[in-house]
């Protein structure tokens, strides 16, 4: 974090408790009630906050999640690591369209239970028709069993494009790409205009419709900023490849609960790596190429059947 | 300071008026009223109230936004007449074209914020206070373009109104250089905003290189369609004299811009049904439906066919210079691109969405009481600046003398 950035940072809080104390004046009341009000109102943009201010904010965000869930919410800032760029690898010999990948995504990362939120949508088309357009795809099929013998399943979430169209799209850069590749939304910091929804070509993005709902006892404690904090009302959210678990060595949730083995995750810059043997051993392929927006999440067949 | 209390002089007189202006302005708070209502419980329950979802993520709000930037960069289509050719009879009214302008962004404006999940966060995209993501987001641009285009409107209208006020001719050499700039600021707002959309390599629908050239275009048929009837209406209503042919040259532009917006219509029609790539499947949707879902067809024909018939009527001067015939072709005009411009060009950039869902769009309650609330807050700050600014142009109220007249 530069200190022409902080400065900046500075200059712009100064002017708007300026614009409160006016603002006050005409009637808003300043008393410790809304002293919370406030100091979210005025929160920085995440990049822009040095240590300190960043600890404020954690010490305030928790104590909001305390109060609305009564329970401890953790809520790391882990670091990208230098040297790390995440990559995802998807067998779609293997996947068998079970969706248990879509829920513990849903567990893993708070995801709203009413209006429903689901990061990954897996999706159905029939063996011999087209596909790779996704135009003849298929959400909501809803067999007793799969797989089903005629079709074939294809989970989509976010590709974390190394050239990514919703980063470019947000008017306030709310949304940005991390060192390590994984594309990052400050719930604190987006306006809700969804503007990177029309951009994004892969569906990934979710918005929150209304107050996200999820009980408490389902809450996930352990949390990540950038991650599967819980999020607000009128803000955009999406798959982070798990970042609170990611940057501390695990598996992403989904990887972990696919029962046929088909999701592989790793370093892309780590030549021993699942995922780079993937790439170096299987016909891989990304979706919608022809965008250039160089997604890191690889489709492959490990197999034909 | 005179100036100050002569404005308050003239905001004063501006809320006098008669039992029918009371009453226009008692209908439009009591819309207003009803738009805020619907508002505030959007603002509580968020936009879920709303009937937009994840695959068709903007709607009604937007789409009222779009055309409301072709009718506010329809302004330019005057002021060029006006100041660069001198055509007298479109000099006189010029100003009530950009009063217009001023009033279309400001409702614009209060789209944008309608449809925004965080209002409050507003601040983070205003440039040195918030972190504007410039130029790499065409959203950052458009703040820029249409704050900008707001205030060089307001400040031309408010100069020339004040020069008038105090007995002077406006001089050119003051406010010329601002009025050759809002000439390719106009063309500005509507390209950017073209350019918002058509940016998007995801959608299809909007990725053609037409989009902006289409917008420029039929901004160019509704707007003045809109200040035809308008204009109309001040004559009735005011003592200002319109010449007929100030509104008969309004009318022959319209029939060139509709000309042209009609061609490239069928230019986007022709590349996409004859190429026929699975790129065409939102304008099939539009046009004809697509596995079954057909909402917006209806709309569209209607659109259509209203505009082709509006077309005729202002390509002849015969049916363009009867008043009965050219308000019923003002009328189709407004509509027609109302729809082609708004749900006609936004929703189907959504359908099917990227992942090959299709969910079909229709606002929900709430959207058309908050849309018919802006509209009323539009057609009240329409009136007051008219009510504000036409005893001046008139010479009724002058500040020539000794203050008051």
């Amino acid at each position: 974090m530069s200190t022409r950035q902080n400065k900046k940072g500075m200059n712009r809080r100064a002017f708007l408790q300026g614009a409160a104390v006016g603002l006050a004046g005409l009637a808003l009341p300043l008393d410790n009630a809304h002293a919370s009000f406030w100091d979210a109102f005025f929160q920085k943009h995440f990049r822009e906050m040095n240590d300190a201010e960043i600890k404020k904010v954690i010490s305030r965000l928790e104590n909001e999640c305390e109060e609305k869930y009564k329970k401890t919410v953790s809520i790391g800032i882990e670091k990208p690591i230098t040297g790390v760029q995440f990559g995802y690898g998807l067998d779609l010999s293997r996947c068998i369209g079970c969706r248990r990948c879509v829920y513990a995504c849903v567990d893993e990362n708070n995801q709203s239970l009413n209006p429903q939120i689901h990061w990954i949508s897996v999706l159905r088309f029939k063996k011999g028709d087209k596909w790779v357009d996704l135009e003849n795809s298929e959400k909501y099929y809803n067999p007793e069993k799969v797989p089903e013998k005629d079709y074939f399943y294809m989970p989509v979430q976010c590709q974390q494009c190394e050239n990514p169209p919703c980063v470019r799209a947000c008017p306030t850069q709310a949304t940005w790409k991390e060192p390590d590749g994984i594309v990052v939304i400050d719930y604190n910091w987006c306006i809700g205009c969804r503007y990177c929804m029309a951009a994004c070509p892969y569906g990934a993005r979710r918005f929150n419709w209304a107050s996200p709902n999820r009980p408490a006892e389902k809450i996930n404690s352990r949390t990540h900023y950038l991650g599967n904090r819980p999020r607000y009302k009128g803000v955009v959210e999406k798959c982070t490849f798990c970042i609170q678990r990611s940057r501390n060595g695990r598996y992403p949730a989904c990887v972990e609960a696919c029962p046929v083995g088909a999701r592989k995750f790793g370093n892309l810059l780590d030549p021993d790596s699942e995922i780079r043997y993937a790439i170096e051993h299987k016909r891989v392929f990304r979706l919608k190429e022809d965008l250039n927006t160089y997604p890191k999440f690889y489709y492959f067949f490990a197999y034909g059947r | 300071m005179t100036i100050i209390r002569n404005f308050l002089v003239a905001w004063k007189l501006s809320l006098k008026g008669d039992k029918k202006f009371y009453a226009w302005l008692g209908f439009l708070a009591v819309l207003m009223a009803i738009g805020a209502n619907a508002y505030m419980d959007q603002m509580n329950r968020g936009l879920i109230v709303t009937a937009m979802r994840d695959q068709v993520s903007w709607g009604f709000y937007i789409s009222n936004f779009t055309f409301l930037v072709g009718v506010a960069a329809a302004a330019v289509l005057l002021v060029v007449p006006a100041y660069l050719y001198n055509f007298k009879p479109i000099k006189e009214i010029v100003l009530f074209g950009e009063l217009l302008a001023i009033t279309a962004i400001t409702m614009c404006i209060m789209f944008i914020m309608a449809d925004l999940g965080q209002p409050l966060r507003v601040w983070h995209l205003m440039p040195f206070i918030g972190t504007m993501n410039f130029p790499s987001s065409l959203l950052a641009w458009d703040v820029i373009v249409l704050n900008g285009y707001l205030v060089i409107n307001t400040a031309i209208a408010f100069y020339v109104l004040y020069q008038v006020s105090i007995g002077k001719e406006y001089k050119m050499s003051v406010i010329g250089p601002l009025i050759i700039l809002s000439i390719p600021w106009a063309v500005s707002i509507h390209t950017v905003t073209a350019f918002l959309y058509n940016g998007l390599s995801a959608r299809p629908f909007w990725n053609a290189s037409i989009l902006a050239p289409r917008f420029l275009a039929s901004a160019f048929c509704s707007g003045p369609a809109l200040m035809i009837i308008i204009f109309q209406l001040i004559r009735k209503l005011s003592e200002v004299e319109i010449d007929d042919r100030a509104l008969f040259k309004i009318a022959e532009l319209i029939a060139y811009a509709m000309a042209i917006n009609l061609f490239l219509l069928g230019a986007e029609i022709f590349k996409e049904f004859y190429s026929g790539s699975i790129h065409s499947e939102p304008i099939k949707y539009l046009y004809f439906g697509i596995h079954g879902k057909a909402r917006l067809v209806p709309w569209i024909w209607t659109a259509t066919i209203l505009n082709i018939i509006a077309f005729f009527i202002f390509l002849f001067p015969k049916s363009r210079q009867n008043f009965t015939t050219l308000n019923i072709a003002c009328f189709f005009m407004i509509i027609g691109i109302y729809i082609e411009k708004g749900m006609g060009l936004v929703i189907p950039g959504f359908i099917p969405d990227p992942l090959g869902e299709i969910y079909e769009y229709s606002p929900s309650s709430t959207e058309v009481l908050v849309t018919i609330g802006i509209w009323a807050t539009g057609a009240l700050i329409y009136t007051m600046l008219l009510k504000f600014s036409l005893p001046i142009y008139t010479g009724k109220l002058s500040f020539q003398k000794k203050g008051v007249a």
